[in-house]
């Protein structure tokens, strides 16, 4: 390229340098308080720690509910929560349902609308799942409810965090 | 493409003439360091500036981890510098640039006093300077309580002490700025509230007359 094609003034030249430093120095002081910012959403997700919750022989074939206490860790705020499972056996099978209704996070019961036994029924939008967990078709939740993350050991279950599935 | 979107913008609303009055103008001779190196002294005004802003930017997300409250304080300030990403450097910015905000503002006032521009007709700028000084010292002693520790806890006790010192109104201004018998919840509230609120707002209104008086009376002649 001839130089008269491809002109830049001087005061084009020196803009863009200016520009150029000007935006390398912002770039400089911006960026680590960016990223301070976004850090929550950069995080990797923490491992679920597993606590004891019931043993083998606690289960029936009928889902029964089951209270156990977690150390959650709030970034300074550390404290002991109560979460409840719904658990059962079917076979050689063990089933840990969360009770928060996929719907709009109620806490789902299982039997106790009249209307519908043997169903979790949730009394916030009559939303109801099969004892599977699967939703059933035409109440407002769309998908089933989560399964504990869940390790039996030596007759004892333990259970992790909650985990999404879209299907039974 | 900026370009464009500037275009556009302007041929609606007529932007130019309005950043035109603030960024064009003549910067004399004497202050241009290019021309004698010495007038770098006319630059500490507006690093000053710089650092403040830096100050205000790196404070307003270290209120995103922070919380104003004696059981938790100190616990959040130190999740933020040792946990979140960065967090060591932007409360180091804070740190830092607190220290550096009094120099900078010190170097400053010593070249406004020995170039002789504080004399008419520019005795106002100099006042508002003044009053700039005291809301950037004010800043200072609000926030160096928030970390919550014992250097903090122990230096408000003596500028508190200081404060209550002082005929007359010692007493009410102490219990005012304390909140109460004790330095505790409600000093720690109070202060963050002048820190992050109050003392902010007064810098932005006193920074604006002090710009607006200096393009107005533009900047005094070489010595």
């Amino acid at each position: 390229m001839s130089e008269k094609e491809h002109k830049v003034s001087r005061r084009q030249f020196l803009s863009y340098s200016l520009m150029g430093v000007g935006g390398f120095m912002a770039a400089a002081m911006i960026s680590p308080m960016v990223r301070f910012a976004l850090d929550p959403a950069l995080e990797a997700a923490g491992e679920s720690d597993f606590v004891s919750v019931a043993t083998v022989d606690q289960l029936t074939e009928e889902p029964q509910r089951f209270t156990f206490q977690v150390t959650v860790e709030d970034a300074w705020y550390t404290s002991d929560q109560s979460r409840t499972a719904w658990i059962y056996r079917e076979g050689d099978n063990i089933i840990a349902l969360s009770p928060t209704c996929t719907h709009m996070g109620c806490v789902v019961n299982w039997d106790t609308n009249e209307e519908f036994p043997n169903q979790f029924f949730c009394p916030c939008h009559d939303g109801r799942f099969e004892k599977s967990g699967q939703n059933v078709p035409n109440t407002p939740p769309t998908r089933p409810l989560d399964v504990y993350d869940m390790e039996v050991r030596d007759g004892t279950i333990y259970l992790g965090r909650p985990i999404q599935r879209n299907s039974v | 493409m900026l370009q464009k979107i500037y275009d556009w913008v302007d041929e609606r609303l007529d932007i130019t003439p309005m950043w035109r009055d603030i960024a064009d103008h003549e910067v004399p001779e004497h202050v241009n360091p290019a021309h004698h190196f010495s007038a770098f002294v006319y630059c500490f005004g507006g690093l000053t500036f710089f650092v403040t802003v830096i100050q205000i930017l790196s404070g307003m997300f270290l209120t995103m981890y922070y919380v104003p409250d004696i059981i938790h304080a100190y616990e959040s300030v130190f999740f933020l510098q040792n946990e979140v990403t960065h967090g060591v450097i932007v409360r180091g910015m804070h740190h830092w640039g607190a220290s550096l905000v009094i120099v900078m503002m010190f170097l400053h006032t010593l070249r406004v006093f020995f170039t002789g521009s504080y004399k008419k007709p520019r005795e106002l700028n100099w006042v508002v300077g003044v009053l700039i000084f005291f809301v950037m010292l004010g800043l200072g002693f609000t926030g160096y309580l928030l970390p919550w520790d014992m250097k903090a806890y122990f230096a408000t006790v003596v500028g508190l002490e200081i404060a209550e010192a002082a005929p007359v109104v010692g007493g009410f201004a102490k219990m005012l700025l304390a909140g109460g018998e004790i330095i505790g919840a409600q000093t720690l509230t109070r202060f963050f509230a002048i820190h992050v609120f109050f003392l902010p707002g007064a810098l932005l209104g006193l920074l604006a007359a002090h710009f607006y008086m200096i393009r107005k009376q533009g900047i005094s002649g070489p010595l």
